[in-house]
């Protein structure tokens, strides 16, 4: 039989024990949150392996224009993605073949919207200006969207069909060759 | 006595200087406290385009007066909180800096109380046939008769 004296201390003892396990259970919580929020995409690996996974939803602050755009705003039309950064020698070197493609297939549903990522917004709308870039640009200056795309560095590009459906993805300076194939094989599936 | 005088000694010298950096940044300092966004390494250990690029952005704002916290809050709406070294010491990120503090004051306030409990439960209990006298423990009568007749075989 346990004295008043324990009998009084056992609702604090409860009490610390439900406490520690509590606080064990969160941290627990915390680990699987951010083991699971690091897991990074497999877009690309997906992409090389035929498959053809979603394209990852964004609205994102207009870098031309005021205002956000969505990647939902674009449904129905191939989309032609393209992250670059004004640090990035490579993105000037595309910026023309993208210009091109552009004027090109505009009329025919297609969209290339420029992703600029982990950047500053002043040397951005500079780099835009100067190489003449006139397709639709948006920034994603923390790389929330970088991330969920799998990026391993800058230029990448996507093609997204008009079902939402990444078919394509080039890691570097995209060429007018591979432009073409990407969006022929996103306009055809 | 000591103690309090190195913890004036450090206000006097530290309070001022912590001021200073805040009104008056040098390109030095910040450089410590922020992070190249695609190599993931301090900025004072990278020299990738990116943290170039950051780095003469923070050259321009020091030239402009920008204070340190101004330039600080300039490169986290660019880049995001993940530009910064550290958590900031203000708002949700003070807790970064305060759970630490609390878990070890915590930890200290546990120990310090087990210990205590398990100092007091070893604490000899009173017992019925040993009654101190005088500061001496006394035997039990029976036990006392044993050990004279013990030291009497001796004599």
């Amino acid at each position: 039989m346990d004295g008043p004296e324990e009998r009084a201390r056992s609702p604090l003892k409860l009490g610390a024990q439900v406490t520690a396990v509590a606080v064990v259970l969160g941290l627990l919580g915390l680990l699987i949150w951010k083991v699971v929020h690091q897991n990074p995409s497999k877009i690309p690996q997906q992409v090389a392996k035929g498959k053809k996974p979603v394209a990852p939803a964004f609205d994102l602050p207009r870098l031309d224009t005021p205002g956000t755009l969505s990647l939902a705003s674009l449904k129905g039309k191939v989309v032609v993605l393209n992250f670059w950064a004004s640090w990035c020698a490579p993105c000037r070197d595309e910026v023309p073949t993208l210009e091109r493609a552009w004027h090109r297939y505009r009329d025919r549903g297609l969209v290339v919207l420029g992703i600029d990522q982990q950047d500053l917004t002043s040397d951005a709308r500079a780099f835009a200006k100067r190489y003449h870039m006139t397709y639709p640009l948006v920034r994603d200056g923390p790389g929330h969207v970088v991330s969920q795309y799998g990026l391993t560095g800058v230029p990448e590009t996507f093609f997204v069909n008009r079902h939402g459906k990444v078919v394509g993805h080039v890691a570097a300076a995209i060429s007018a060759s591979q432009l073409d194939e990407g969006i022929k094989e996103a306009m055809q599936s | 006595m000591r103690t309090l005088a190195v913890l004036a000694a450090a206000l006097v010298v530290g309070v001022p200087a912590a001021l200073a950096s805040e009104s008056h940044p040098r390109l030095a300092d910040l450089e410590g406290q922020l992070m190249c966004p695609t190599c993931k390494t301090p900025l004072d250990q990278s020299d990738a385009p990116a943290a170039n690029r950051i780095r003469h952005f923070v050259v321009e704002r020091i030239n402009a007066g920008d204070t340190e916290s101004e330039i600080l809050d300039k490169l986290v709406v660019q880049f995001g909180p993940q530009v910064l070294a550290a958590p900031r010491k203000r708002g949700f990120d003070l807790l970064a800096w305060l759970l630490p503090l609390a878990g070890l004051v915590g930890g200290a306030l546990v120990i310090g109380v087990l210990a205590w409990r398990w100092s007091r439960a070893r604490e000899p209990a009173p017992a019925g046939g040993a009654p101190e006298q005088n500061g001496r423990v006394t035997l039990e009568p029976e036990l006392e008769r044993r050990v004279d007749e013990e030291l009497a075989r001796f004599e």
